[in-house]
């Protein structure tokens, strides 16, 4: 196996290794089982209230553990880097977080996230619990799904683990927490893009090849290639060509009232993430288009990835208070 | 003469020295055109069953297809562990309580398994998957009157076949589907790990 310049040690034991130190740093937040792993929240399971779950590959964090607590998600279960959780993984998770209101599964929309939280719901629904499932698609970079897996979940997870978060806890029930993911669902879109490319650990090489100057537009958040190759462009060329393609699919007209959720990847600096931001604000306020809400930060990663990728939720007013409601995980903390 | 459950403990065994063997040409395979996590989790699933065999003897050939199946189902994740877990699940059904594995058992639980990966994917052949492996190695099998290692050698020549006509496809299952056009030019992993793992099966059966 070929040696990797990262603060590692076994690459097989990577997972394991921070999670222990994600536990330690937010013992007050959260517990991590290890075997099959699963983050929980310290104070589940809570009575009464619906359990928010959620999960997928790690190298995104701090998605998901690290939206762990009050006001979102009840447990995150993190599979191999980039690869999806087992079901014994969620199935623990249930177990663990079920207070008697059931559980809302979280899934991106990738072939073995689906795969694998669909095989969990029919596990859990065989031992008692009720379990939904709400599958999040919100990548514009990927088109029509009759020729492809489908739309892949990225950016749009975060609003929407925190909006249904905040649903549970103000005390829906299983239903009504589904209808609120649904409508943010269907009310968010993401695009991404990269200037480099993250290497996993266990691979020890650049998940793929970009020359200096060049950028990889509509990528994922796997270190999959993305759908064009080009020269790389200034910062107003590269939020314009985020931004349109989110714009156009909804569509986001004037007057829409939106959240702004600029994020970065792993690699890409906040100096250069907040001026990038700046320009997306810009462009919308010319469209007529109100940010009345804003989240900027690396929030769903690809490891070391350079890039950044662009949110659009078009929010009401019940959608932007369940955003506002108190909120307390490692990495996003407010109004509590 | 069939294949008893020890002899397919012992395939099995084989099989995950040939994943291990092939494990970094199957991550490079996935890098180009998916995440690059296939060979990985296959090893670690193939680590698994051999684990799990040192753990436990199933009496019958269809009860170790079950251990498998549920150590891949529950070790694995990404699409291979619940693809390859309910190809070996329903395999195992398909053998049932069975003895011995002939080539009529082999035969239907190579259907079975085809009928479990399509189930559970909702591929069809030519979206550049691991049925474009499995589809003809299932066919061929059936279309062979003989041996159980005859039986397998000619399913594991038709995936082999299956899996390189998958270079010119174009993704329309899996990570690779995103990449559109630029997933063409490139042998799908998925479709090689079937072909792999099928010539294994063929290579202990005829060495019996």
């Amino acid at each position: 196996m070929l040696a990797v310049k990262k603060i590692i040690n076994d690459p097989s034991a990577v997972v394991a290794e921070s999670l222990r130190g994600l536990g330690l740093a937010h013992a007050d937040l959260l517990e991590v089982v290890d075997e099959p792993a699963v983050v929980v929240r310290v104070d589940a399971p809570v009575a009464g209230k619906v359990a928010v779950i959620s999960g997928g590959g790690s190298g995104h964090e701090p998605m998901h553990g690290g939206l762990v607590g009050p006001g979102m998600l009840d447990a995150a279960c993190p599979g191999a880097v980039f690869t999806s959780p087992t079901p014994d993984q969620v199935q623990l998770a249930v177990q663990r977080t079920d207070g008697g209101a059931g559980a809302l599964l979280i899934v991106k929309n990738y072939t073995g996230d689906v795969l694998n939280f669909e095989t969990a719901a029919e596990l859990a629904a065989a031992e008692g619990t009720r379990v939904e499932s709400i599958v999040i698609d919100d990548d514009v970079a990927v088109k029509d799904s009759l020729f492809t897996a489908g739309r892949r979940g990225v950016g749009g997870t975060v609003p929407l683990e925190k909006i249904v978060g905040a649903a549970a806890d103000r005390g829906e029930d299983l239903d009504g927490c589904l209808a609120i993911a649904r409508r943010v669902v269907a009310n968010v879109r993401s695009m991404g893009l990269a200037l480099g490319a993250p290497t996993v650990p266990h691979v020890g090489t650049p998940s793929f090849e970009l020359a200096d100057d060049e950028m990889e537009v509509g990528i994922g958040i796997h270190g999959e290639p993305g759908r064009a190759r080009m020269p790389v462009e200034n910062a107003e060329g590269v939020v314009a060509r985020l931004l349109t393609p989110i714009l156009e699919d909804l569509p986001f007209t004037e007057g829409d009232r939106v959240l702004l959720f600029t994020n970065s990847m792993g690699a890409t600096p906040l100096l250069e993430l907040y001026l990038a931001h700046g320009i997306a604000e810009r462009l919308l306020a010319e469209r007529g288009i109100v940010v009345e809400r804003r989240l900027v930060g690396p929030f769903v990663t690809s490891l070391e990835m350079q890039g950044m990728s662009l949110t659009l939720l078009k929010l009401d007013d019940e959608l932007r208070d369940l955003w506002d409601a108190p909120v307390r995980t490692a990495a996003l903390r407010w109004g509590c | 003469m069939g294949c008893t459950a020890e002899d397919l403990a012992a395939a099995l065994r084989s099989a995950a020295v040939v994943v291990r063997e092939h494990r970094d040409e199957l991550v490079e395979l996935d890098r180009a055109i998916g995440d690059g996590d296939h060979g990985e989790n296959l090893r670690r699933g193939f680590d698994a069953i051999v684990t799990a065999l040192d753990a436990a003897t199933p009496p019958t050939p269809g009860a170790v297809l079950k251990l498998a199946a549920t150590t891949l189902i529950s070790k694995v994740g990404g699409a291979a562990g619940p693809l390859y877990g309910t190809a070996l699940l329903r395999a195992s059904t398909a053998v049932g309580d069975a003895a011995e594995i002939g080539p009529a058992e082999a035969v239907a639980a190579l259907e079975a398994a085809l009928g479990g990966v399509v189930a559970r994917g909702k591929a069809e052949p030519g979206d550049k998957t691991m049925v474009d492996a499995l589809t003809p190695a299932v066919a061929a099998a059936t279309a062979v009157d003989g041996s159980l290692a005859e039986v397998l050698a000619a399913a594991a020549r038709a995936a082999d076949a299956g899996a390189e006509s998958t270079v010119p496809l174009v993704a329309r299952k899996g990570r690779a589907s995103y990449l559109g056009e630029r997933s063409a030019g490139h042998l799908d992993p998925g479709a090689r790990s079937t072909a792999l793992l099928l010539a294994s099966l063929a290579a202990t059966a005829a060495g019996r």
